[in-house]
């Protein structure tokens, strides 16, 4: 065995594989993103739907996460409408959670001997996803640099066991630990070199497009339709038993309703209905899921 | 003698749930000690964000023995009795002592009672009290059943210097703890409370939240001296921090002085809410560009990342709130009114525009009842008042709203007063909060809350009992201490009428509407220290809905009840009233007809009819000019005419006419008296 790799956690890059490697030790499965547009990583199936059931499961991973209305051209230094969530989740919360979690900050430099790391009260709660924990934010030196949540129940259903949830806000940890005050200025890569590529190398140009299309050229007919379409699809795939692909079609449905909120197509009324009909397809794909697993047995109508 | 100490330890309690848990764990266990017949000398609860500590002292080490003694049957009596008796009470016939007395000799059962060990009772009791404590919020955590506000790690429990055992969430209880999660992690042994305290302390733990408080307070004291400044005082917010650290550690940091450029609620909102450090005023009184964070531990570099973490994170907040301020000025507040129809109010109260409009129209006709309103600024301020929420700055911080409104209209090129109005118009908030004083604002504000309570008394959304989600309670003692605080002359039958129009309902709100306000007054003046019978003696006459008339008639009459007069007086209408009762109720019938002259015949029946009529029409022309003093003095002047047709005239005579014209006498007293006030309610 050679020793642990050391990873340069003052790059983006860095910061992902100490993140990585770190949790993968712990025993956790290194997972890829969702292949889906989502509002975070919460909403991947490996945190939503395997944490319903009684097996156990341990897995971490980068998710790419969008927030169609936080988008600001690339001009507002730490809101973006594109940008990434490092999700650990362990199913049961194992006792020492809070303890590996604090490991997991070692792991990238932040050394607790010398940093202020608080666990302050933040609970949380999904309304689209019929969910809800109890937790933290983590502070470290007044910075929130994750949400902390015992998951208690998800799509309607209660937990049992209970899995912990970490999530990593990683541009604005990144920030922190290079000491920089905007998005744009993360190095990325191999700092000092020719190589080495910032942040707004890679992405300024896709917050600026984006920004416009979900301000201004989102299609809200054509948005519209595909709610609709993604909401009768994802109903058809439960009836088949086919929960993950239906979750697809949930997921869908919920982005595109972060789309038309950020058109300005959804008045306060009619966010808490649209909310509620992308909660019934979670609630409809995690009953599913629960039986397709042979977790729960569907009542004879 | 001996001692219980107790500690469950787990993961992070929030700070605003930690003196609750205290409190409520030392309630159960205490009342659990008390049914148990465990007295105890002292229990004190302690509390950090990671352990609940309760400690008890003088407690037995059992209940103490308890003989009984129980009467039998006679030594004589036949067999079969006997052997019920002891059966009955699971004793042998040796067990029973033979007593002497008068009518025989008896048996009597003896039963011992032995007390049951402290330790086994605390044993059942404790982990009953653990699983009873009431959180507001509670979780489960792995793969557990238990309930608790955040997973639970170890529990010490120690009785008499040994281990008591218990188990709850799956955790045995042991003699060990630890210290500070940074400081000192690793477990030790305690023997006892003291030395429980004073391993912490080593171990980096203040156990005592006030002395937590103490610390941050003194600390946060000597760095502003330091620098020359003055700590902002905030007992709330020192609280909270001192619910989030176990080893408090207060450090002074800066931000860029170009911030002061931004309103500085919003600086001190974004310090104190946000990010709960202390925030700092120079020597002019000024806030200035500092501010101390409280750190939980001592850092080996000596705070020099810690401060510098913490000034990185404001900067970052309070970039945001610059931003925010410089782009929401560059938009009026009168172009986002518009923006208030797509904000819903309540499903069936229409939009936020929709209150606008009828706050619009409800200070033009509130104007007249204010002096000095003007009715085109009131109008203005009540258009405005609304649009700053949905500015980016009351979106980000919605503590704020109202102060952002007047900060926007002022850079508008408002009015003062019209933006003074729009800052104020929440106001009062609570029973401690400043009322508005000023004009406009007294129209907006009045016109804010009355929108409130007619529409979501017309809905039937009335609060029940601790339900208020509207905050109906708060909506009706602001208009209580405005009109109050600034002598209004705005009946509030008149006030709702005007709500009731602006929103185009037909006809008056329910009468319970006026009931729950009676309610809200009288629980107020009773908190000023007015008498509650007076106020309950001149509401009695009911129709009364103008406050300022009705607390002057109340402070009127009790400065007459402290008179001789008055105290005289009173005592003649009990008498009067009593007669009546007792006269009525034989009579089955009232005596409050006119008094016939004819039938007077005394010298002291003619004085007193003419007393009555004299004084009616001066306290009826006093109350017209609401000159209450007037009235009283009024009233006053029946007394020598009282007192004397009590000590002359019999009112009880054989002769039926006179006596019911004097009955018919003393009912016109307390009708007359009646015209001030029920003096029945009148107490003491």
């Amino acid at each position: 065995m050679t020793g642990t790799p050391t990873f340069n956690s003052k790059t983006f890059q860095g910061l992902i594989l100490a993140l990585q490697n770190y949790w993968s030790e712990q025993g956790c499965i290194i997972l890829q993103p969702y292949d889906m547009e989502v509002g975070a990583g919460t909403f991947h199936w490996a945190t939503t739907l395997r944490s319903l059931g009684s097996k156990s499961w341990n897995a971490a991973f980068v998710q790419p996460s969008r927030r169609p209305a936080d988008g600001r051209y690339g001009e507002n230094p730490n809101r973006l409408q594109h940008y990434f969530q490092f999700q650990v989740i362990m199913k049961p919360s194992p006792p020492d959670f809070q303890d590996l979690y604090l490991g997991s900050l070692a792991a990238i430099g932040l050394d607790a001997a010398s940093h202020d790391i608080r666990f302050v009260e933040d609970d949380w709660e999904s309304p689209t996803l019929g969910a809800w924990g109890l937790g933290w934010e983590v502070w470290c030196d007044g910075m929130e640099v994750s949400q902390f949540t015992y998951f208690q129940q998800v799509g309607g259903f209660d937990c049992n066991p209970i899995s912990g949830e970490l999530t990593y806000g990683l541009e604005r940890l990144a920030m922190y630990v290079q000491g920089v005050d905007h998005f744009q200025q993360l190095v990325w890569n191999e700092p000092g070199t020719s190589r080495s590529k910032t942040y707004a190398d890679i992405y300024l140009a896709a917050e600026q497009q984006f920004s416009a299309y979900n301000f201004y050229y989102a299609d809200t007919d054509i948005l519209l339709r595909h709610f609709a379409d993604a909401e009768i699809e994802c109903a058809v795939l439960v009836g088949a038993e086919l929960p993950l692909p239906a979750y697809d079609q949930c997921i869908k449905a919920s982005h595109i309703f972060n789309l038309l909120e950020a058109r300005g197509m959804i008045s306060v009324t009619e966010r808490a209905a649209y909310i509620g009909r992308v909660r019934d397809l979670a609630k409809a794909c995690a009953k599913a899921y629960l039986v397709a697993e042979g977790e729960l047995v569907e009542e004879m109508a | 003698m001996s001692d219980l100490l107790l500690e469950l330890f787990g993961e992070e309690i929030p700070a605003s749930m930690q003196a609750r848990a205290a409190k409520d764990l030392k309630r159960l266990v205490c009342n659990s000690c008390r049914v148990a017949n465990l007295p105890f000398e002292t229990a004190k609860a302690y509390v950090t964000p990671r352990r609940l500590i309760l400690h008890i002292s003088g407690l037995p080490m059992a209940q103490t023995d308890a003989r009984e003694e129980i009467r039998g049957p006679k030594v004589v009596a036949p067999d079969k009795a006997i052997q019920g008796f002891l059966q009955g009470n699971g004793i042998s016939r040796d067990q029973c002592e033979e007593r002497e007395l008068a009518k025989g000799v008896f048996l009597y059962a003896i039963i011992q009672h032995q007390g049951r060990p402290t330790m086994e009772l605390l044993a059942e009791i404790l982990p009953k009290a653990f699983a009873d404590l009431p959180w507001p919020k509670s979780m489960r955590w792995g793969s557990g059943a238990t309930r608790w506000i955040r997973p639970l790690h170890s529990i010490l429990a120690l009785f008499d210097g040994t281990v008591l055992p218990l188990t709850f969430a799956g955790i045995n209880s042991g003699i060990q703890t630890q210290g500070h999660r940074f400081h000192a992690p690793a477990s030790f042994d305690v023997w006892g409370f003291a030395d429980y305290r004073d391993k912490l302390a080593a171990a980096k733990v203040i156990i005592d939240p006030d002395e937590r408080r103490k610390t941050i307070s003194e600390g946060a004291r000597r760095l502003a001296r330091e620098a020359g400044l003055t700590l902002v005082e905030d007992d709330g917010l020192l609280a909270e921090i001192s619910g989030l650290v176990e080893w408090p550690v207060p450090m002074l940091g800066s931000f860029d002085k170009r911030f002061l450029d931004v309103p500085s609620e919003v600086l001190v909102t974004t310090m104190t809410v946000n990010q709960k450090y202390l925030s700092l005023r120079d020597a002019e009184g000024d806030l200035s560009p500092h501010f101390i964070a409280v750190a939980n531990l001592e850092a080996q570099d000596g705070g020099y990342q810690i401060i510098a973490g913490n000034e990185y994170v404001l900067t970052a907040r309070l970039t945001d709130a610059e931003f925010f301020w410089n782009q929401d000025k560059k938009k009026s507040l009168a172009s986002r009114v518009p923006a208030l129809n797509e904000v819903v109010f309540h499903a069936k109260l229409g939009h936020l525009g929709d209150k606008v409009s009828r706050m619009e129209k409800l200070v033009t006709e509130l104007a007249g009842y204010i002096p000095g309103a003007d009715v085109e600024r009131a109008q203005r301020a009540a258009h405005l008042c609304k649009a700053d929420l949905v500015s980016d700055m009351v979106y980000e911080f919605p503590e704020l709203q109202g102060v952002m409104g007047q900060y926007y209209a002022l850079n508008d090129g408002e009015p003062a007063e019209v933006a003074l109005a729009i800052r104020q118009h929440y106001s009062p908030a609570g029973p401690m909060d400043d009322c508005p004083s000023e004009a406009i604002a007294l129209c907006v504000a009045l016109a804010d809350k009355l929108d409130i309570i007619v529409g979501f008394w017309a809905i039937d959304e009335k609060p029940t009992g601790s339900r208020d989600p509207f905050a109906l309670r708060r909506a009706a003692l602001g208009i209580i201490r405005i009109i109050i605080e600034n002598n209004l002359r705005l009946p509030l039958k008149n006030a709702f009428a005007l709500a009731q129009d602006a929103y185009e309902f037909s006809g008056a709100p329910d009468s319970s509407l006026l009931d729950f306000f009676a309610d809200r007054l009288k629980a107020y003046l009773r908190e000023q220290g007015m008498r509650h019978d007076l106020i309950q003696a001149v509401f009695s006459l009911g129709g009364e809905d103008d406050l300022v008339r009705m607390i002057s008639q109340v402070h009127a009459l009790e400065k007459f009840l402290a008179s001789e007069d008055g105290v005289n007086l009173l005592t003649a209408y009990r008498r009067a009233a009593n007669i009546l009762r007792i006269e009525e109720k034989k009579d089955g019938l009232t005596h409050n007809g006119a008094v016939h002259q004819g039938l007077l015949q005394q010298k002291q029946e003619f004085d007193l009819a003419h007393a009555l009529g004299f004084a009616a029409d001066q306290i009826d022309g006093a109350l017209a000019s609401e000159d209450f003093a007037q009235a009283m003095t009024a009233m006053a002047g029946l007394r020598p005419s009282v007192d004397s047709f009590f000590e002359s005239v019999t009112v009880n005579t054989e002769i039926d006419g006179l006596r019911g014209n004097r009955l018919r006498l003393l009912s016109g007293i307390r009708q007359t008296l009646h015209k001030i006030a029920d003096f029945s309610e009148i107490e003491g």
